[in-house]
């Protein structure tokens, strides 16, 4: 059964000194999940994707991705996943063409594999006029389905999205979230961060992370019916203005 | 004559050959809190730094507290408070330090300094961390101390230019209750937002799209006035369906809204048929009730339709 498990982590823990940053977390992430990692500012959850990512070891625990080991994997682990963040993303002074080519070369794809990815991708978001334009000249939400293209470029099975739309509008999230659909759909695993709570409705489990610790994790529905609220919202104003 | 506190007339602004801004003309009152909403690219950063003298406009009036953008860029920087998308705090200064260097920095008399820290703190709860460094702060942390520094020479109009973009929403909350309180003792308070739950808790917006405003007023009055009707299907995996039942004709658009969805239709068009059709597409039962529409599917209606149409 291990197969069906995308992600796991099983006591992950990372200190700085004596801050727990990330203090004994446990969940499993199924494949093909939309699984959304919620939390408050400065709660851990961009260590624990460190960690996740094969960029930061663990204090102590362990997690596994894609069947590696964090520890002894990170190699494999970083074949297997692709990363997007709002705040890394692509390069403003290359031109979109150069940018897909830049990433398919980071990730190893062959001369061919990049003229025809480099093509196809154009293609697929429309960009074929723009593709000698420099980055910078790309509207917000362009840039944001570029980048996502770009980190899928060697077709990873998991894919981590921090914050993916910051600063977006209300418009153009809606288009990036049905891209999402459209690649949990193809089985690939979604493991996303974000601070805007109709999105995590969207997620198929959200688990909320305070101080460190993972202190919920559920269904959207299950956690509405739990705390008898009508919204992810109400629910994470709830959760962590107690705490 | 004395002009609204914020007053753009017939202002225009271009980068090269790309129109940032297109006659625009925008008024808010004193004591107002008001929001700009759009997409990117609407122009509303533009407007903003044309307003706190950070560049100045190709054409048109534009002034603060009755002082010319053009001319008074002195006197308008001291009397306007402003924080930009990406506001520069000190990262090795502690929160204490960054106040002081702020109050330093416009001038604020050495007396004074103490008793608008000890203000600001009432606002911000921020005093039990005085002596951590900014660079140690949580998202939610360096956003209040941002706005504090932006207060600290007591602006009578402050601008904010998406203050809480990747805050959380307990934070959010909490930045808000500030800004109201700020309200309550007179500050003019101008802050773009790409959130529309914050947008609604302004008195007026705006709502800009390609350097010109769609539409604008109070909240309450502008949903009021919206001539499609909105209906809410609740179910099972409807996200799933979105785009099969988008297809159904006399269905304007459908939005998702949470785990729920939002349907757009004609004031005219039966509901019974379109349930029927959505019942072909889902095979299973649903809910579809009338919902008041909101300040988001107003948004949506008006940029999708302009691009729809314009473009």
């Amino acid at each position: 059964m291990e197969t069906e498990i995308a992600v796991s982590a099983s006591k992950l823990s990372r200190h700085f000194g004596a801050f727990k940053a990330v203090d004994e977390i446990s969940f499993d992430v199924k494949k093909g999940e939309i699984f959304g990692f919620l939390g408050a500012n400065g709660a851990g959850k961009t260590t624990a994707i460190k960690m996740l990512c094969g960029l930061l070891k663990p204090t102590e625990g362990e997690a596994t991705v894609a069947g590696f080991s964090i520890r002894t994997g990170t190699a494999m682990i970083k074949k297997n996943i692709g990363y997007m963040s709002q705040k890394f993303s692509l390069y403003e002074d290359l031109t979109v063409k150069e940018n897909i080519e830049f990433y398919g070369g980071i990730y190893g794809l062959s001369r061919e594999e990049i003229a025809n990815k480099t093509r196809l991708l154009l293609s697929e978001l429309n960009l074929e006029n723009m593709q000698n334009s420099l980055t910078r000249a790309l509207p917000l939400g362009w840039k944001q389905r570029l980048a996502l293209s770009a980190s899928l470029l060697h077709d990873p099975p998991i894919i981590f999205l921090d914050e993916p739309t910051g600063g977006v509008d209300p418009i153009s999230r809606r288009n990036f979230w049905r891209i999402i659909y459209e690649i949990a759909n193809r089985g690939k695993t979604v493991f996303v961060t974000t601070h805007y709570m109709d999105e995590a409705e969207y997620c198929n489990r959200v688990s909320i992370m305070h101080r460190g610790k993972i202190i919920e994790l559920g269904t959207p529905t299950g956690l509405k019916q739990k705390y008898d609220k009508t919204t992810m919202q109400d629910i994470f104003i709830h959760i962590i203005g107690q705490n | 004559m004395m002009l609204p506190i914020i007053s753009i007339k017939n202002f225009s602004k271009s980068f090269g050959g790309t129109k940032a801004v297109a006659s625009l003309d925008l008024e808010v009152e004193k004591g107002e809190l008001f929001g700009l909403i759009g997409p990117d690219g609407a122009g509303k950063t533009t407007t903003i730094r044309t307003l706190v003298t950070l560049i100045s406009p190709d054409s048109g009036e534009i002034f603060v507290n009755n002082l010319d953008v053009k001319k008074d860029v002195r006197k308008i920087r001291s009397i306007t408070g402003y924080m930009p998308q990406r506001f520069s705090l000190y990262p090795d200064l502690s929160v204490n330090q960054n106040l002081v260097f702020f109050a330093n920095l416009f001038d604020v008399p050495k007396r004074e300094i103490a008793e608008r820290k000890k203000r600001l703190f009432q606002f911000s709860n921020l005093e039990p961390f005085a002596g951590r460094l900014a660079g140690q702060l949580s998202g939610g942390m360096k956003q209040k101390l941002a706005l504090s520094c932006t207060l600290i020479h007591n602006p009578v109009v402050l601008i904010l230019d998406e203050p809480t973009t990747g805050v959380d929403p307990v934070s959010r909350n909490e930045f808000w209750t500030i800004l109201k309180e700020l309200k309550k003792e007179g500050v003019t308070i101008l802050v773009s937002t790409p959130y529309m739950d914050e947008a609604v808790k302004c008195d007026r917006v705006a709502i800009m799209h390609e350097g010109m405003v769609l539409a604008r007023g109070k909240p309450e009055t502008m949903t009021a006035s919206f001539q499609n009707r909105i209906y809410k299907l609740a179910g099972q995996d409807l996200i799933k369906h979105i785009n099969s039942i988008a297809l159904i004709p006399g269905i304007l658009s459908v939005q998702s809204f949470g785990d729920s969805l939002h349907l757009t239709l004609p004031d005219n068009q039966a509901k019974e048929n379109i349930r029927g059709k959505i019942k072909n597409i889902l095979g299973r039962s649903f809910q579809m009730e009338p919902v008041e529409p909101s300040l988001e599917d107003l948004f949506i209606a008006l940029i999708e339709g302009k691009s729809r149409n314009g473009n």
